[in-house]
């Protein structure tokens, strides 16, 4: 970099300055780094230091003193030895040096590459870093002598230091003796009078704290520092203690931290609220002491301190509803002055709206007042906390939602790019909800197709996408296509999913979006971006049965060029199920038949099985299949050919007779075990050998749908921040590995479905419990999940009572009661009851827990010997005809329902009354049924009057049931549903609409 | 470090980020969880750097989103900044953090900002780090008080000294941003 010219000119100045014996460190470092830059140039450099050279050995010399040899030519992992092995010497400062010459030169500028060349290294790179320490130790050591360079010496301690803790950041978890080691080494760092550097001391020991056992060697250091009269000792000392301080501790610290919490600089007040906030996750007890305090800074001139007293309020108070509403109502009337102070409390607001809400339906909505001035605020932050505050409000009104479009509209021309990413983002989440409240900006979001930022422009498609009407699609469709070519993969494929809901929108609209889809498909992609777009296809083909033959055409031409096996192979097999009904499916023959010629044995094999499909559909078509599917014979690979053969004896060589029910079922019959299952069932069948042909019957049904179902449930996470650890949220599998693992219930057979928790206790109780409902075929176990919430005492013998005199089918047959319930440890007791096989019944359990309280010594965690008995009442349960419905979804609706046939099919209709919406109707039917919503079927398009569901499960007995709703609702809010229900079994098509009736 | 899944409410940093032309660091700062090892966290780096280097935030700062996470950033000659918070957050309080980070440095490192001058100040660049964001929650968003805090280096103890010399750094730092604000 640096020709030789350029650097010998600073050298020479360097030289003189040492000369001088002015070792300050910019000088050094300039050595340093013209000694990595430039070899050549940092060898004269070092010259001029007195260093004799010659390449391959560097003999370092400075002030008459030989320092250390370094053998530039070796690999860095071995020359780290030679350098610890010297590090008796006396000359510290050498060590030093020569530590950081080598980790310049070795290291590659960079202080962090070389870092990940290996283990090794690492271990030489801990072995550096503490032998640098020891020299810098002693360093200090004699500077507190002769104070003639204290300022150097501090200097290039503190840049020594700041390199070996970027070094400890870097490592994966240092050897833990180093790190020991290291720790001791920074400690004698105490004795420096250096600000700079006992700041560097700190930040090590924070960073250092996670693998050290001997935090406590620091502690009173740390806590002199704490009482120090310099007020950045203070707040530092104080933010390291609390990280790496534990309860015991903290008890002796308290008195200063509350009295450091209303000191009147506002830096160590924030550092005293800042660690109480990280406190409270682990001590709250002692956290929660300091309120008044805390209160009192929250009055705090100074604003970061305001900011930080708020939120450690609020999470002291987090779990008492009215403190919170409490602190709210005060602080709204306007003493907040800080920004974030004011986000925050904007934040606290509109939880507090979100849970009153539900009391106050009539009338104004508390609180709105205030969000609606912070609209109005001077920082932008405020006012784009409050607007997407009101925005993301329950329910909200056109009303009360036009205020704060209005500034987010402001926004989104603004010239700063995070505005107008955070606006059109927020305004992206509105149209998903009210897409007519967002068409005002519509023009601002025009323009912003052309923003120099790609995630504003897909944003900003996006959204018009969602609120555009039927008229601007065209011109939409038209500005998308330029814009197409420049975003990256990832941008396209949101804007293709919201073509494809926009599609399904305005359905007439499907030529233009089409064309739009087929077009981008031609172009250059990625294989997300290409699935997204059949995808996409796929189901508007599925959905809107007019673009059914240009869809399929697109298709076929898609396939003609098509790199990717795994699509070709998706749409040969769609092509398959939905070519022979279109009009004329002898078009799409040469396509497949191209396939056969051209692909590889994949594409080959699926080619075929679509023939083979065209055949069986379609009679007229037969001969010319057979013509094809006898030339596959004679392919190279083992599955085509065997493919063909089947197909050709499958469909009746030669003769065109009419095609069987049997042939067809096999050919578009879906498989109705999930493939998992059947790999298992597959795997154990060849590990023990038998005669038995295999049973695909005696494959599972169930689908373990569960994961999928938490992936699908929206991400916004509870807000109950404090309620207890719910009940083991694994899958159904796990419950049955825990129920079979009890003898008493493994008798039971198979479990049949394991509902979801349901709370027995409110929130914040002394004791909380949920129970899980497991649906065997002759029994109900119910699983009582129990948390004890107090720490001073232990519970024995849980046991819980249920009275099932309102559940009369059911009659107890056992219970296992829990031994004992330490504190915070949640753990089961289960309740078994028979009942009739194969029926539904219901009832409602009205549940006691009965146990014995012992006290337990907090300091010690002992238990008394003596206990006194006690029962805490706990809310009923019941148990629906929902829990004996499995949520099973079907991929293919429309298939599974017309394989069902219609003899099973029971059709009824029922008024459901008036309702809040469509959307409340259709949930509180699927919720009753506990069937799973297919095809996406259960979100009801805003404004839309009527609205079709379709659901599908396995009833007790492993019966498949499928549901039809069709919904409707009328001005005055009444709601009309039309049920059909289809099933394995009649009577159980009966018992759905039982359920419905009584529901 | 566990204190993240509880503090919905209050904003918080996920990381502050400082990397050099290349990619590679400079330094950083993690506070969150999500990135548990240090290959993790190296390959996030890579794939923002990756993602955002092509982009122009030379003059206002930058925005864009990877992995659910919303990330703001700057660049200036041969340095990166970048801060990284959830996808929930408020975009404009990143956006404050990054330039209450990015104005500290420009004090801290006299109007040079570049990645030697930055190296050789690493020190200082570590503690205006640890000054922006403890464990998450945001403690100053003020350029000129973080260099302030930080540049109050080489002073013995005392505290009528230390006094005089946070007043002499704001001083610097005030003269500094106006000459930045004038060119």
């Amino acid at each position: 970099m640096a020709t030789p010219e350029s650097s010998s000119a600073p050298a020479m100045e360097i030289h003189k300055k040492c000369e001088a014996g002015n070792l300050e460190r910019t000088v050094f470092n300039h050595i340093l780094w013209v000694y990595s830059e430039n070899l050549h140039d940092g060898m004269r450099a070092l010259w001029s230091f007195k260093v004799e050279c010659d390449m391959g050995e560097a003999r370092i010399r400075c002030r008459g003193f030989v320092y250390r040899r370094v053998e530039i030519k070796q690999d860095p992992c071995t020359m780290a030895q030679p350098l610890v092995k010297k590090d008796d010497d006396r000359d510290e400062e050498g060590s030093l040096w020569a530590g950081i010459i080598f980790f310049k030169l070795k290291l590659d500028y960079s202080p962090f590459l070389g870092i990940e060349k290996g283990a090794v290294l690492q271990e030489a790179r801990v072995l550096m870093t503490l032998s640098w320490m020891q020299g810098d130790v002693r360093r200090a050591k004699r500077s507190r002598r002769s104070d003639s360079d204290v300022v150097t010496v501090s200097l290039s301690l503190s840049l020594s230091l700041s390199l070996s803790l970027s070094a400890i950041q870097m490592h994966i978890t240092p050897v833990r003796f180093e790190a020991t080691e290291v720790f001791f080494a920074v400690t004698k760092l105490f004795q420096s009078r250096d600000i700079g550097l006992r700041r560097m001391v700190y930040l090590m020991i924070k960073e250092l704290s996670p693998c050290a056992d001997e935090v406590i060697i620091v502690t009173s250091s740390l806590m002199k520092d704490m009482n120090s009269r310099t007020d950045m000792y203070r707040a530092n000392a104080i933010r390291v203690l609390c990280r790496i301080t534990d309860g015991t501790l903290l008890t002796q610290i308290e008195r200063y931290l509350k009295q450091a919490i209303v000191d009147k600089n506002p830096v160590v007040a924030s550092a005293a609220l800042v660690s109480g906030i990280h406190l409270l996750q682990t001590t709250p007890e002692i956290v929660k002491r300091w309120s008044n305090e805390v209160q009192e800074a929250v009055q705090s001139r100074a604003a970061l301190v305001q900011f930080h007293a708020l939120a450690l309020l609020h999470q002291i108070r987090q779990n008492d509803r009215l403190a919170v509403s409490k602190l709210v109502t005060s602080l709204t009337k306007g003493s907040v002055r800080s920004p974030l102070a004011q986000c925050l409390l904007i934040r606290y607001t509109s939880q507090v709206i979100r849970e009153s809400g539900v009391n106050t339906q009539t009338g104004d909505r508390p609180f709105y007042d205030y969000l609606e001035g912070c609209l109005r605020h001077k920082a932008e932050m405020v006012i784009f906390e409050a607007a997407r505050a009101i925005t993301e409000l329950s329910n909200v009104t056109t009303r009360e939602l036009t205020p704060a479009i209005t500034v987010l509209q402001l926004f989104l021309s603004s010239s700063k790019p995070v505005l107008r990413f955070a606006a059109v983002r927020t305004l992206n989440k509105v149209a998903m909800t009210h897409p007519m409240a967002v068409t005002n900006c519509n023009i601002d979001m025009e323009s912003l197709i052309s923003d120099q930022n790609r995630s504003i422009a897909t944003l900003a498609i996006t959204t018009l996408l969602k609120t555009g009407n039927e008229s601007s699609v065209d011109r939409l469709m038209k500005q998308i296509t330029s814009f197409m070519s420049d975003i990256a993969d990832e941008f396209k494929i949101v804007v293709v999913e919201a073509i494809r809901s926009l599609c399904l929108k305005f359905p007439l609209k499907y030529r233009s979006l089409m064309n739009f889809l087929s077009s981008i498909l031609r172009e250059e992609g990625g294989f997300e971006f290409k699935k997204a777009i059949v995808d996409s296809i796929v189901i508007l083909i599925r959905d809107i049965p007019d673009a059914k033959e240009s869809g399929l055409l697109h298709l076929c031409e898609f396939i003609e060029d098509c790199e990717f096996t795994y699509l070709s192979t998706q749409i040969l097999h769609f092509l398959g199920n939905e070519g022979p009904k279109t009009s004329d499916p002898s078009k799409y023959i040469r396509y497949i038949y191209n396939r056969v010629i051209l692909e590889n044995a994949t594409v080959r094999a699926s080619a075929v099985s679509t023939l083979a499909k065209f055949g069986a559909m379609i009679d007229s078509l037969k001969p010319r299949i057979f013509v094809l599917l006898r030339r596959c014979l004679f392919d190279t690979d083992d599955e085509v050919r065997d493919r063909a053969t089947l197909y050709l004896n499958t469909l009746g060589d030669g003769s065109v007779a009419e095609t069987d029910k049997d042939v067809k079922e096999f050919l578009f019959g879906s498989l109705d075990v999930p493939l998992t299952n059947m790999e298992t069932s597959l795997k154990n069948y060849i590990q023990d050998p038998t005669e038995e042909p295999f049973d695909i019957n005696s494959v599972p049904k169930e689908v373990k749908s569960q994961p999928l179902a938490e992936k699908k449930a929206p991400g916004k996470k509870p807000t109950g921040l404090g309620a207890p650890p719910s009940a083991p949220t694994s899958t159904g599998d796990a419950y049955e590995r825990l129920l079979s693992s009890i003898p008493e219930f493994a008798s039971f057979g198979k479990l049949f479905k394991s509902s979801a928790p349901v709370e027995l206790t409110e929130a914040e109780t002394e004791y909380a419990v949920n129970v899980v409902k497991h649906i065997f075929d002759r029994h109900v176990v119910f699983q009582y999940n129990c948390t004890n919430t107090i720490p001073e005492q232990l519970l024995e013998n849980v046991t819980v009572i249920v009275d099932a005199s309102e559940a009369e089918e059911f009659s107890e047959v056992g219970t296992k009661p829990l031994r004992s319930l330490p504190y915070d440890t949640p753990a089961q007791t289960f309740v078994a009851f028979e009942k009739p096989e194969g029926v539904p019944a219901v009832g409602k359990f009205s549940n006691m827990l009965r146990f014995t309280v012992k006290e337990v010594d907090p300091s010690t965690g002992e238990a008394e010997d003596d206990g006194v008995e006690d029962e805490y009442q706990l809310e009923d349960f019941e148990v629906a005809a929902a829990d004996y419905i499995l949520k099973v979804g079907v991929s293919n609706f429309k298939n599974a329902w017309e394989s069902m046939g219609p003899d099973s099919e029971r059709i009824d209709e029922y008024g459901l009354g008036p309702r809040e919406s469509l959307t409340e109707a259709v949930n509180a039917v699927i919720n009753l049924l506990g069937l799973q919503p297919c095809e996406g079927t259960e979100v009801v398009p805003s404004n839309s009057r009527s609205h079709t569901c379709l659901l599908s499960g396995v009833y007790i007995g492993n019966v498949k049931v499928l549901v039809r709703l069709s919904f409707g609702i009328d001005g005055t809010k009444e709601v009309a549903m039309k049920l059909a229900v289809r099933s394995e079994d009649e009577n159980v098509s009966d018992a759905i609409h039982e359920i419905v009736a009584s529901g | 470090m566990a204190t993240f899944l509880s503090q919905e409410a209050c904003p918080t940093i996920k990381n502050i980020l400082l990397l050099d032309s290349e990619g590679k660091r400079v330094a950083v700062k993690y506070y969150s969880d999500d990135w548990p090892t240090n290959s993790a966290k190296l390959a996030f780096e890579k794939s923002i750097f990756t993602k955002t280097q092509k982009t122009n935030a030379r003059t206002e700062a930058e925005i864009t989103m990877l992995e659910n996470n919303i990330i703001v950033y700057k660049f200036v000659q041969d340095l990166y900044f970048f801060v990284t918070g959830g996808d929930d957050e408020n975009e404009l309080i990143l956006a404050t953090v990054l330039q209450g980070f990015f104005d500290a440095v420009t004090l801290l490192l006299r109007n040079n900002v570049e990645q030697r001058e930055a190296l050789e100040n690493l020190d200082l660049i570590l503690l205006c780090l640890d000054e922006i964001v403890d464990g998450g929650i945001v403690l100053e968003t003020d350029g000129s008080i973080i260099a302030g805090k930080v540049a109050t280096h080489n002073m013995d103890d005392g505290a009528p000294l230390s006094e005089q010399t946070i007043s002499q750094a704001l001083a610097t730092a005030r003269e500094h941003l106006t000459r930045s604000l004038l060119r």
